[in-house]
């Protein structure tokens, strides 16, 4: 694996555009540790980098974080991680998640 | 022997190409159908490109329709794609070829630009008035069987419906084929992520951009720089008055890549060969979508008892680099899953063994037909490292070696060029675009 060159866009800010209703009350994605820190570095970097979402973060101080709320349900985490780090990957429940109005 | 009582002859599962076109052949049919949508409408969780070429919608159309029938009047299109243009990117530079012709408007043969919103909805709407039954905004979450194992219904939350048929069509993201019918979770080497921006532009500023009529627009692929040497491409459609354009990267190669894929977009849309297209347009939407890239080798089986799967769901998508399709094989496979599903209900045997008519259809269309002809293309794509890389690169070197004049001497032309292309090994090159043209 590559290391990362300097992420110059605010992810957040492209996801701010689209539609979502945010189902806070069921994560429809899970990961295989509660604690970010102690899931497998090489695995976890490969979410970091095929996320068109950028919701798997790795900062600069070396922490992690990952939000399901910006999530457009493409799956490709699920393809990259289900065999290691991903330990749920459902459809969000009725009415939830992202709405497209272009596609 | 005689069918049980079910709620249902056909339940479809997911309204995008496929799913719609298989509800409105079955509905046609005669059949009591429902389908059964997680969007909170047509289209909202679907995401494409996108372009379809119209061959496949024509042709269900006109045999459930009439012959008369036409788009003239009444379709789901964006823009009519009269430019076909590729592009080969290093970090600064492109090389793009332009090509048009009459023949791209012939109808059969004519492709446009879509949007899934709009384009799905308007299935729907047809498959709606054929007769379908629908519900939006629930996602299908178990496929029910009986003893023997043969699907008989769904679950999607609380409520369970039963069917003669399911016809499978969720999508490229397929939980249901791997959970419930055995289909192995592709290999992150066969599927591919699409990241996908609209811009808004009015109508004029496109056709002035493009070269085009009103109406009409262009299709562009990239290939370089933009994936950062890594397998894949970027896309560029122009709808009616906004523009599609995305990347689309093989998420093996990308997982371990120095740039995330946003990263890669973003980079994409400041390189100085694009930056024009979007300039002073706004961006109204951010999405992402898996494309499977691993063509007939990555086909499940499309034929269970009690069930068929079609369209992306059975991963039936092309992409030869300079042509791309998915959603004309959607449609034709949906169509051909209602026809065998109707066929082996009204012969009451809905097995596998009834249900085969569908692969045996499939097998003598275009959908396998084709996607078996490219059948060794994307392993050659995948190990060709140097089309993502190298190529794109000389090709940039040889154009600035024609037309960068400094004043000072010029070397002849093929002292200029020559250099170029031995750096990369003649022999070399020569064996892959050999192998290459062998694999298309």
């Amino acid at each position: 694996m590559k290391e990362l060159k300097p992420i110059t866009v605010n992810v957040d800010e492209l996801l701010a555009v689209n539609k979502f209703t945010p189902d806070e009350e069921n994560a429809h994605i899970e990961l295989s540790c509660e604690d970010y820190s102690e899931l497998d570095d090489v695995e976890f970097g490969k979410l970091v980098r095929v996320c068109p979402a950028g919701l798997y973060k790795q900062h600069e101080d070396g922490s992690r974080s990952f939000d399901y709320a910006g999530c457009l349900e493409c799956g490709t985490c699920r393809i990259c991680c289900e065999a290691t780090i991903v330990k749920k990957w459902e459809q969000p429940q009725p009415f939830m998640g992202v709405e497209y109005r272009f596609g | 022997m005689a069918l049980e009582e079910r709620d249902f002859d056909v339940i479809v599962v997911g309204a995008g190409c496929a799913g719609a076109s298989a509800a409105y052949t079955a509905a046609k049919l005669g059949k009591s159908v429902l389908v059964i949508e997680r969007g909170e409408s047509a289209g909202v969780k679907n995401m494409t490109g996108g372009r379809l070429y119209a061959h496949s919608l024509r042709d269900m159309f006109k045999k459930y329709e009439g012959e008369d029938f036409d788009l003239d009047g009444d379709n789901p299109f964006e823009r009519r794609i009269a430019h076909e243009r590729i592009c080969l990117l290093d970090a600064q530079g492109a090389m793009t070829i332009d090509y048009t012709s009459d023949k791209l408007g012939v109808a059969g043969q004519d492709s446009y630009a879509v949007l899934p919103t709009k384009l799905d909805a308007w299935l729907c709407e047809k498959a709606e008035d054929a007769g379908c039954e629908m519900i939006f905004g629930i996602p299908v979450e178990e496929l029910l069987k009986d003893e023997a194992s043969n699907v008989i219904g769904v679950r999607a939350g609380e409520d369970e419906m039963t069917a003669q048929v399911v016809i499978v069509a969720e999508g490229q993201n397929s939980l249901l084929t791997e959970r419930f019918l055995g289909a192995k979770r592709p290999a992150t080497n066969e599927m591919a992520v699409g990241i996908k921006e609209v811009f808004e532009l009015p109508a004029k500023d496109i056709e002035s951009r493009f070269l085009c009529m009103p109406g009409e627009g262009a299709a562009q692929l990239w290939v370089g720089d933009c994936t950062k040497g890594n397998v894949g491409g970027g896309f560029m459609y122009t709808n009616e008055d906004t523009i599609s354009l995305g990347l689309v990267a093989t998420i093996k190669e990308l997982s371990e890549s120095d740039t995330t894929i946003y990263q890669m977009m973003e980079d994409f849309k400041n390189h100085p060969a694009v930056a024009p297209i979007i300039a002073g347009a706004k961006m109204v939407e951010h999405s992402g979508h898996m494309v499977s890239e691993g063509g007939a080798n990555m086909t499940p089986q499309l034929v269970h008892g009690g069930a068929l799967v079609c369209g992306d769901a059975a991963m039936l998508c092309m992409n030869l680099g300079y042509q791309v399709r998915g959603m004309d094989l959607a449609i034709a496979s949906g169509q051909m899953a209602a026809e065998a599903a109707c066929a082996a209900i009204d012969a009451e045997d809905v097995s596998a063994a009834g249900l085969a008519g569908y692969k045996t259809a499939m097998d003598g269309s275009f959908v396998m037909k084709d996607l078996n002809t490219f059948k060794k293309w994307p392993a050659t794509m995948e190990h060709w490292d140097r089309m993502f890389t190298e190529y794109p690169k000389m090709v940039v070197e040889i154009f600035d070696s024609m037309f960068v004049v400094d004043g000072k001497p010029q070397l002849p032309l093929m002292k200029r060029i020559m250099p170029i292309v031995k750096q990369r090994g003649l022999v070399k090159l020569g064996k892959e675009v050999l192998a290459a043209i062998k694999a298309l």
